[in-house]
């Protein structure tokens, strides 16, 4: 196999179907940077998961004299046999503790609850009319697997003295659904994409392939392999693959830079969330490179073997 | 060299077959003239030796190996055993005639060094010495046909297959590729030729295969083109 004679070759085959060529870079550089950005999404997803799930507790609000009195008329007749007694408190912390999923408990006094209150909304008008005794005490427990809030809920809620179990991962899993649908759609868009891409492959091969059939047909009659006869098409392929692949991490590390990092720079006006960093967009670049030049490679040697047989 | 027992060859969607029932050998270093009328199955016959088809029923050997059986990996590698001629000419048009040549040897990843010794000779041969850089356009429909026959033989086949070479030729260049093609067997190269042309044939009187709708109906040593029909 002589190089210099394959690359002219290549050269001469990409030059001639210019327009196809570029179709190609452009359909694999979306679709790849699609697949790259739904990979991201999904880094993105499980990081905030992983942050958001270690922050966030499970709190179990115990009924207080006030829910007692109130006894159903707010909607909620939890606290109907009065409020908490010592021994419950006392009974629901020895439970908790017993619970392998459980990693902490604590104590939530109404004073400190009060106290907590005053302090994030000290500015507002409901926070003066509001009093220690009306705020609950409540049990904040940390769970080793956040994940599994929901065996808390069930074992906690309804019982007496237990006015509520409150998670606020439901809150996140809510967000999380969005996120992951959202992610799905990008990877149908991205599908799509790839099998425009494929379909382009194929065809600009074909062209390819046909365009030359002079020199294929003299290249089979003097006996040259069928690899020695498909390299310079594949090549081709793999070649604007490898573009559209570089042009793919572009667009991601653009992405990082302009989205999260600078620009837009989401990093420092969303500081509640904790975003990806380069290292995550660093390790995909490979991966889309490889697809990048193999997924056209294959597609050119599909196409090849139905047209150049020996 | 050659050797067909009982080959039938239909093609799909048509009634009649293109060769029925051809049974024939060809001795290393003959030369032979296939004769026939369009449609009588000259190419098809030529296509088979080529493996570019597979015969329907019967067995098609070349250069002992029988090609049925011949896995689609290996029919490059005899390929490079057989030269092949066209009646037009089948030249890359934007190469050299050298590179033409050339080009014959290089897909076959012949080293560099070689193919610089062995393409000035057989343009040598085929007599178009000094005429390596001019472009296919710029020559003579002989001379074209002289680079085409330089590229079938200069891998040295064993065998040299040439479908109406003189097809596009008048009668005193065809004389002229005749001679080349006589010199070429004298060296040893077994050479078939599917040819319409009378007067060549029944000038060199070689042996003649004629074919008739598919069916071998002559097969004679040192014969003529044909009765007149």
């Amino acid at each position: 196999m002589r190089a210099q004679f394959v690359m002219s070759e290549i050269g001469v085959g990409l030059r001639r179907n210019l327009t196809m060529t570029f179709a190609v870079i452009i359909s694999v550089a979306l679709s790849l940077a699609l697949f790259g950005g739904s990979l991201l999404m999904r880094d993105q997803v499980s990081k905030m998961k992983g942050y958001w799930y270690d922050k966030v507790n499970v709190s179990i609000y115990l009924c207080n004299k006030s829910d007692a009195e109130d006894n159903g008329e707010s909607g909620s007749k939890a606290c109907a046999k009065g409020a908490v007694t010592p021994e419950q408190k006392q009974q629901i912390e020895t439970d908790l503790k017993k619970m392998d999923l459980v990693e902490t408990v604590h104590y939530e006094s109404s004073d400190e609850a009060y106290k907590h209150y005053k302090e994030r909304f000290g500015h507002t008008a409901l926070a003066s009319v509001i009093t220690p005794d009306q705020m609950p005490d409540s049990f904040r427990v940390k769970l080793k697997q956040p994940e599994k809030y929901k065996v808390i809920t069930t074992a906690f809620a309804g019982r007496d003295g237990v006015q509520s179990v409150a998670d606020q991962h439901t809150e996140l899993d809510n967000l999380f659904t969005m996120l992951g649908y959202l992610n799905w759609a990008a990877l149908g868009i991205m599908l799509i994409m790839l099998i425009v891409a494929l379909l382009l492959i194929v065809n600009t091969v074909r062209v390819s392939a046909f365009s030359r059939r002079r020199e294929t047909g003299i290249m089979r009659l003097v006996g040259a392999s069928s690899f020695y006869i498909q390299v310079p098409f594949i090549m081709e392929a793999a070649f604007a693959g490898l573009i559209g692949a570089v042009f793919a991490c572009a667009m991601l590390g653009a992405g990082q830079y302009f989205v999260i990092d600078h620009g837009a720079s989401l990093r420092t006006k969303m500081e509640l969330i904790n975003f990806i960093g380069w290292d995550s967009v660093l390790t995909k670049l490979p991966l889309v490179l490889v697809i990048g030049v193999l997924m056209p490679s294959l597609a050119a040697f599909i196409a090849l073997r139905k047209y150049l047989k020996v | 060299m050659i050797r067909f027992d009982n080959v039938s060859k239909s093609y799909p969607k048509q009634n009649r077959p293109a060769l029925r029932d051809v049974s024939l050998d060809i001795a290393k270093g003959e030369f032979v003239f296939l004769v026939g009328s369009s449609g009588s199955g000259k190419s098809t016959f030529l296509r088979l030796v080529l493996r570019e088809e597979r015969a329907s029923h019967g067995q098609v050997h070349v250069l002992g190996k029988d090609l049925a059986k011949l896995s689609n990996w290996k029919v490059p590698q005899m390929r490079r055993q057989l030269g092949t001629v066209f009646q037009d000419f089948r030249l890359l048009p934007n190469k050299t005639v050298a590179e033409n040549v050339a080009f014959a040897q290089e897909v076959i990843g012949k080293p560099r060094g070689e193919i610089r010794k062995a393409v000035p000779q057989v343009l040598e041969l085929v007599g178009l010495g000094g005429k390596e850089d001019r472009m296919p356009g710029e020559l003579s429909g002989g001379e074209q046909q002289r680079v085409a026959i330089a590229r079938a033989f200069v891998n040295r086949p064993a065998l040299l297959i040439a479908d109406e070479p003189t097809g596009n030729l008048d009668p005193q260049t065809s004389v002229g590729i005749m001679k080349l093609l006589d010199r070429i067997n004298r060296t040893g190269t077994t050479v078939i030729m599917a040819t319409h042309d009378q007067q060549i044939v029944d000038q060199m009187r070689k042996r003649v295969i004629e074919l008739e709708q598919g069916r071998l109906v002559r097969d004679q040593s040192r014969g003529v083109y044909g009765y007149q029909h």
